[in-house]
């Protein structure tokens, strides 16, 4: 059905003649962001790529040292803007673990339910943006009428359509919109009768198959080696979900599989996205209906203070793995904080994958790695 | 594997090596000299921790402090900090990016930010910051945004 794409194990071999660098980026479509590649070619054969970051650095890490725990939390939301609830859970948590706060049982189903509508979300977005980078213009459209309702739900709870704000320690920062559970059963509704509607476009495609199919092969070794997490790492073979490993708010209620998938290679990369989509639905058809009663806030106090001490909680984005490494003096403020992103470790294992293929399999394999540049620069 | 069969394999390969139990993991603070040999011993059989997860460095005012998060993709219930403490003036370390890869850009960043001098590290160059000093600056001097006593004259970063 597609030929095999001719990927040249070795580059030591091809001289200096007929060598070319080409600047991608920083303005490029298919960085989606501000990414700049300098990349080495042998005739159309990709021989090395650097990245060059920092168009969008605005050092949060050293922001968020003077900002106190309660007013940090909203500039994470500006890091992986795709799962921005996924991070506010994460710094939610991290102080909830330090000071001890106990979370009310509604709020813990909240966030889950909120956390996995980003993820899906955020796939979605991809879905279609990948699509696009590989020639196809009507999956974005699919994608995003999907993508719509949960950008309406996510502005009934918080007023964002983006840059979402609604997870704060202890809980929530309101209680639910009356209509949320009516608005997200209908979404569920709609997206089981549609996702088939993707599999006809893209999946079966010969032509998407032929583009990605062997293409961008990472093993499981180097995904491990080099700090892959999220579907990047589990279209190797990597079991790395930190909803399974190490279960937060309602994640060790809810039945769900670990999508894994063996090839490595980009058509992998996508397949795990794609039935991840369907298991997040999964736990959000178990959560839906059983939104406990009762506050949506756990009792803390007006200032927050983590004792002397280094606190690190880890949870899944869209992307993988996401780390918060707080080192505390006791103070109001965070003494150092770091955020250990997902996009930062699967970005460094571009040029190993993508050498010895040819440059128009760079836009496949950088498509299904899911950059999202704010995540990567911080 | 519990944590005292865990320092019984570390105290065989870093006698000097000192614990701490208090946080959520177990901490290994070892000589920055000790650093490379531990994590060797560290990656390979029994223990196999492939899976560095975070590379980061701390300024204590006193001393920077370089932090390693591993865990093990066989076992993912373990996870080890290790620690080792730099001198401020002049922090020099071995790199990892050797025994994991992902390090080489970790340790990049930590260069830049903090101005640790990585040996045999195969590409030591700034990653985020621009090449060149901004305004305000001296040429051809070190500058490290994230250490506690930087002052940036044009921009404000204290609240």
């Amino acid at each position: 059905m597609y030929t095999e794409t001719e990927i040249i194990k070795d580059t030591t071999n091809l001289g200096p003649e007929g060598e070319l660098v080409i600047n991608m980026g920083p303005q490029h479509p298919a960085t989606h962001g501000v990414l700049h590649l300098v990349v080495t070619l042998n005739g159309e054969t990709i021989k090395k790529i650097e990245p060059h970051l920092g168009y969008i650095h605005r050092s949060i890490e050293k922001m968020c040292e003077s900002l106190t725990y309660r007013q940090f939390i909203y500039v994470t939301s500006r890091m992986d803007y795709l799962s921005s609830h996924i991070n506010n859970t994460a710094c939610a948590l991290l102080i909830e673990k330090g000071m001890q706060i106990e979370v009310p049982e509604r709020a813990k189903v909240v966030r889950t339910i909120l956390n996995e509508l980003t993820r899906i979300a955020s796939h979605e977005l991809w879905i279609g943006a990948m699509a696009m980078d590989l020639g196809a213009f009507t999956p974005f459209f699919y994608a995003f009428r999907e993508r719509e309702m949960i950008t309406d739900i996510m502005e009934d709870t918080c007023g964002a359509r983006l840059t979402m704000n609604y997870i704060v320690p202890g809980g929530l920062m309101y209680d639910i919109h009356p209509e949320f559970q009516t608005k997200v059963k209908a979404f569920v509704k709609q997206f089981k009768e549609k996702v088939t509607e993707y599999e006809d476009l893209v999946t079966g495609n010969v032509i998407f198959q032929s583009r990605t199919k062997g293409v961008g092969v990472l093993t499981a070794e180097d995904a491990i080696s080099y700090g892959c997490t999220g579907p990047v790492a589990r279209a190797s073979g990597v079991s790395c979900d930190m909803r399974k490993i190490a279960p937060y708010d309602a994640y060790d209620r809810v039945e769900f599989d670990e999508v894994i998938e063996t090839a490595g290679d980009s058509f992998a990369r996508y397949i795990v996205r794609v039935k991840e989509m369907n298991q997040s639905i999964r736990i959000i058809e178990q959560l839906i209906d059983a939104i406990p009663e009762g506050d949506f806030v756990g009792k803390t106090k007006n200032v927050l203070k983590l004792n002397k001490g280094e606190y690190y909680q880890r949870v899944e984005t869209a992307r993988g793995e996401l780390g918060v490494y707080i080192v505390s003096e006791g103070a109001t403020t965070p003494y150092r904080i770091k955020f250990r992103s997902p996009g930062f470790s699967n970005l460094s294992v571009l040029d190993h994958i993508a050498k010895g293929s040819k440059i128009g399999d760079l836009m496949a394999t950088m498509g299904t790695l899911d950059l999202v540049i704010p995540d990567i620069d911080r | 594997m519990t944590n005292e069969t865990i320092k019984e394999y570390i105290t065989a390969h870093a006698p000097e090596a000192t614990y701490d139990e208090t946080g959520e993991w177990l901490n290994i603070i070892v000589a920055s000299n000790q650093l490379k040999s531990l994590a060797t011993a560290l990656r390979g059989q029994p223990m196999q921790m492939d899976f560095l997860f975070c590379l980061t460095c701390v300024d204590f005012k006193t001393h920077l402090s370089m932090v390693y998060h591993l865990t093990s993709s066989k076992n993912r219930t373990i996870n080890l900090v290790i620690k080792a403490n730099l001198d401020r003036t002049q922090p020099i370390i071995e790199t990892v990016s050797d025994i994991w890869r992902t390090a080489e850009f970790h340790e990049r960043e930590v260069f830049e930010m903090f101005g640790v001098q990585f040996e045999n590290h195969p590409d030591l160059r700034k990653l985020i910051l621009e090449e060149e000093n901004p305004a305000g600056f001296d040429k051809g001097k070190g500058y490290w945004p994230l250490r506690k006593d930087f002052e940036d004259p044009i921009n404000m970063i204290k609240l």
